[in-house]
């Protein structure tokens, strides 16, 4: 009796410590409209068939943290579970007038400045809680912006292992080699998380990132 | 309609000042007091040439108070930001000799960080070969 209390107390230990083990917390950082949502959109409906948030031209759409648990991503027979962590977009500057252009009255631009600069103080406070980050960038962009630059810089000193995604490959604009160039010491991988152009490679190097947690 | 946009812009920029700050002035300081002064200088409409740079943490809590302070400070509309330094590419003795004159001197002295409000800084353009400041007109 008393052997096999305690073989179901180690039991229930360990398999609750390989479970959290297991749910490996993946935050998508990066600048405003640059895909975040989209591309964690795109892997929650593909695995869950529930998005995570909504998406929009308007930038800081995201302007709160947004999770989803227990995503378990399927890849070519291999099994991982995710907690996925989608972040509004960090920028060094918001303007309520910048909303104006987007045809939103006074009031709600305001609003959504406010609720913007909220959000990149919580999006910053969240590097201290994710276990791999993936940097959207919009390929179409300059991508020596100092806010990409700077999280980069913050990931590395924290040795939190670090995807680089070139979002848009599906725009002509698009220059992925570009952000290449720019972050020669980072894997890039080129993606169109709008009609999930390339995804394979993107799972490929998640599930090769995982294994440094 | 015409009148009314000109007088918006004329009232955007009352003047402004460049000011370049050796880093011996913020290398005795920590971290909260060399951002404390940053913003002081940037929040006098002052677009700042600093010679160094701050830390990868520095930089974030930059932004982060920034943001804070967009809230609390009327017409503030945040920073704009760029760092140049070394691409990055030079050989391994180029990066051992500089990391030692770093560490002797106590910060990266061959980097120049540009800090400016941006109300005056609009865009701070860089690429590898060259930065441009675009101001607000």
């Amino acid at each position: 009796m008393v052997i096999k209390i305690f073989k179901n107390f180690f039991k229930r230990i360990f398999s609750n410590i390989f479970k959290n083990k297991k749910d490996i917390k993946l935050g998508f950082y990066g600048p405003p409209n640059a895909g975040k949502t989209s591309l964690a959109n795109r892997i929650c409906k593909d695995f869950t068939g529930e998005e995570i948030g909504s998406v929009s031209k308007i930038p800081h759409e995201t302007r709160n943290v947004q999770f989803k648990e227990k995503v378990e991503i399927d890849y070519k027979g291999k099994k991982m579970v995710f907690k996925m962590i989608d972040t509004p977009g960090i920028a060094t500057k918001i303007d309520y007038e910048d909303f104006l252009k987007y045809k939103l009255t006074k009031k709600k631009s305001k609003t959504r400045a406010k609720e913007a600069t909220q959000g990149v103080i919580e999006s910053i406070k969240w590097l201290d809680d994710v276990d791999i980050v993936v940097i959207v960038l919009d390929s179409t962009e300059n991508p020596y912006n100092q806010v990409n630059i700077t999280i980069i810089g913050n990931l590395v000193a924290r040795k939190i292992p670090v995807l680089i995604v070139a979002n848009k490959i599906d725009l002509k604009k698009s220059d992925s080699k570009k952000i290449e160039a720019a972050f020669p010491e980072y894997e890039v991988v080129g993606i169109s998380a709008k009609y999930g152009e390339n995804l394979e490679e993107f799972y490929e190097s998640i599930f090769k990132l995982s294994k440094k947690v | 309609m015409k009148k009314s946009v000109k007088k918006k812009n004329l009232g955007k920029i009352k003047g402004f000042a460049i000011r370049f700050i050796p880093y011996s002035e913020i290398r005795d300081l920590n971290s909260d007091e060399r951002i404390k002064k940053i913003l002081n200088i940037v929040l006098g409409n002052v677009i700042l040439f600093l010679q160094g740079k701050l830390t990868s943490s520095e930089e974030t809590r930059l932004i982060g108070d920034t943001m804070a302070m967009i809230e609390h400070i009327k017409n503030f509309k945040g920073i704009e930001l760029a760092v140049i330094s070394g691409n990055g590419r030079d050989s391994l003795f180029e990066k051992m000799k500089r990391g030692l004159a770093n560490a002797l001197s106590g910060g990266d002295l061959g980097a120049i960080t540009i800090i400016g409000p941006a109300t005056i800084v609009k865009e701070i353009k860089k690429n590898p070969k060259k930065i441009e400041l675009l101001l607000n007109g």
